[in-house]
């Protein structure tokens, strides 16, 4: 029972790495669950091409600020290219919880957060596919 | 606690989940859905149109139904349009009484307690018109603040609309006398009744209301929404949607308006839903609405002082309340709260509950919601409690 709430989860939820928010961001992001009002704003440094700075802020479930924060380590000197192409899928491998499908939305909130502002970063339009 | 016996009634109590959420929408008794399916194979006509008996007979349940439902709040039929849902009915007040009666510079009076839907409507008509807000504050204990509402309403502002009974604090306004205040500063009044309404019983004779509100899905029933305003105001205001029923005659250049309530429901209404909105009223009068509010108020009771044994708990709003109990529970987001008791098979609503601002007042994000129905037994409460319980070793508190 209770498979989702994992000691890493609530590990990352209490002690939440990369919270904060950063002096002079390239790419200010946020976005929320209208549905539930979970909320997460992502500030990125873009150094050579990569992801030189990250850090995140927000409010919400366990779900959503761990995968948020867990994120952020994650993609810490990717190729903005890379994170701009990172699926659900990624995610989920990241996470590795069981996920219900009503608490996805939770988990990829940070995800989208991010690729929205990287994707424009990139002076790109955001295409079908690149919504999670 | 006995209890109110009528499970039986609710086919939806056959999946034996612990439903905690009759606030958001109740269960639905199985005459209702009867009446649905009765509807359907037997009656299904528009209404107000054929000549032939059918539709006549259609008609007559749908407006029979008016009356009930006016009958049900202390009414007179005229004074009862259907609609699609509470949201929709304050929303054509703000349209049409509003669009007429604000004007730059007027005030009009909230409370803190509001559902975004007695909010939103406002904003957009004060906006429209160069209104402003105004927002009644709560006490620490979660009620009202009466002294400030005194010095508000003192203010003439042209309305005051207010929710009878909060959907997050369980706070039961006293409507009488604020309605009483309000008038005797010639303030019209609206009051969103639809977490009262399903709990006790609302006169809206006895408390004065100019406007009320209330949707039938939280009353045992279908997805409709209640209209109730004084005749005079209905006469007074100008339709809001156009169309077929709503109109008296039309010609190329223009078209006259049909009778109060009918001016208000243009189109084909929800016809089924009116009627069968009528059988849960019968069949919440044949159970007594008296005895169905002493019920609630024992679990609601009960549940109140075993949360407030419990150190890990914050409770929101006062004690004497009527239908919900929202709270958080250590360090955990409401949403996880919701999560572990979901697999537990106990429902109850998570979130910030339509109501941002007054979360804002709480200063909390979000929290999670109890609340009770007819249906609700001591049983249930107590499931919740043990659920709650493991929530507390899943989140290791």
């Amino acid at each position: 029972m209770s498979e989702m709430y994992q000691e890493i989860i609530l590990d990352y939820y209490r002690h939440p790495r990369n919270k904060g928010v950063l002096p002079h961001p390239d790419i200010v992001s946020h976005d929320v669950n209208t549905s539930c009002g979970d909320e997460v704003t992502m500030h990125v440094l873009i150094k050579d091409g990569k992801v030189g700075n990250i850090r995140f802020s927000g409010k919400g479930c366990a779900i959503s600020q761990a995968s948020s924060s867990m994120l952020t380590e994650y993609v810490l000197g990717m190729n903005v290219e890379e994170v701009a192409k990172l699926s659900k899928d990624d995610i989920l491998k990241l996470i590795s919880i069981p996920i219900s499908c009503v608490r996805l939305k939770c988990a990829l909130l940070g995800l989208k957060v991010l690729k929205l502002g990287v994707i424009q970063y990139l002076g790109k339009t955001v295409k079908a596919e690149d919504e999670i | 606690m006995a209890g109110m016996n009528v499970r039986g009634d609710f086919p939806f109590m056959k999946r034996k989940l612990v439903y905690l959420d009759s606030a958001a929408t109740a269960q639905k008794p199985k005459k209702f859905i009867d009446s649905v399916k009765n509807y359907y194979e037997n009656n299904n006509s528009n209404v107000h149109r054929g000549v032939y008996n059918l539709a006549e007979e259609t008609t007559g349940l749908y407006e029979s139904a008016r009356e009930k439902v006016a009958k049900f709040i202390g009414a007179n039929g005229k004074e009862i349009v259907f609609v699609r849902n509470a949201t929709e009915a304050i929303n054509i007040v703000a349209k049409s009484w509003g669009a007429k009666n604000i004007r730059k510079g007027d005030i009009i009076l909230l409370t803190q307690m509001e559902h975004h839907s007695n909010i939103v409507p406002w904003q957009m008509l004060a906006k429209a018109k160069g209104a402003k807000l105004v927002y009644v504050p709560i006490t620490k204990e979660g009620e009202l603040d009466r002294k400030e509402f005194s010095r508000l309403i003192a203010k003439k502002p042209k309305l005051f609309a207010f929710t009878h009974v909060s959907n997050v604090l369980g706070t039961v306004n006293p409507a009488k006398e604020l309605i009483d205040e309000a008038h005797k500063n010639g303030v019209t009044v609206l009051v969103d009744a639809c977490q009262s309404v399903p709990h006790m019983k609302v006169d809206v004779k006895n408390l004065g209301a100019d406007f009320l509100v209330f949707s039938g899905h939280k009353l045992y029933a279908s997805f409709v929404g209640v209209l109730y305003a004084k005749r005079e105001l209905l006469e007074n205001m100008e339709p809001v949607f156009g169309g077929g029923e709503m109109i008296k005659e039309v010609t190329f250049s223009g078209a006259s308006w049909n009778d109060v309530p009918y001016k208000f429901e243009a189109g084909t209404p929800n016809i089924e839903g009116a009627i069968s909105l009528g059988v849960a009223i019968d069949y919440l009068n044949k159970i007594g609405m008296a005895k169905i509010a002493a019920n609630e108020k024992k679990l609601i009771d009960y549940c109140y002082s075993e949360l407030k044994k419990n150190p890990l708990v914050t409770i929101y709003g006062p004690k004497k309340r009527a239908g919900v109990i929202s709270f958080n529970f250590g360090d955990m987001h409401a949403h996880d709260v919701s999560s572990v008791l979901d697999e537990q098979g106990v429902c109850v609503r998570s979130g910030h509950h339509c109501a941002q601002p007054l979360m804002s007042v709480l200063n909390i994000p979000a929290c999670a919601r109890v609340s009770v129905g007819i249906y609700t037994t001591k049983n249930d409460i107590d499931e919740f409690l043990i659920a709650l319980n493991k929530a507390k070793v899943v989140f290791r508190l």
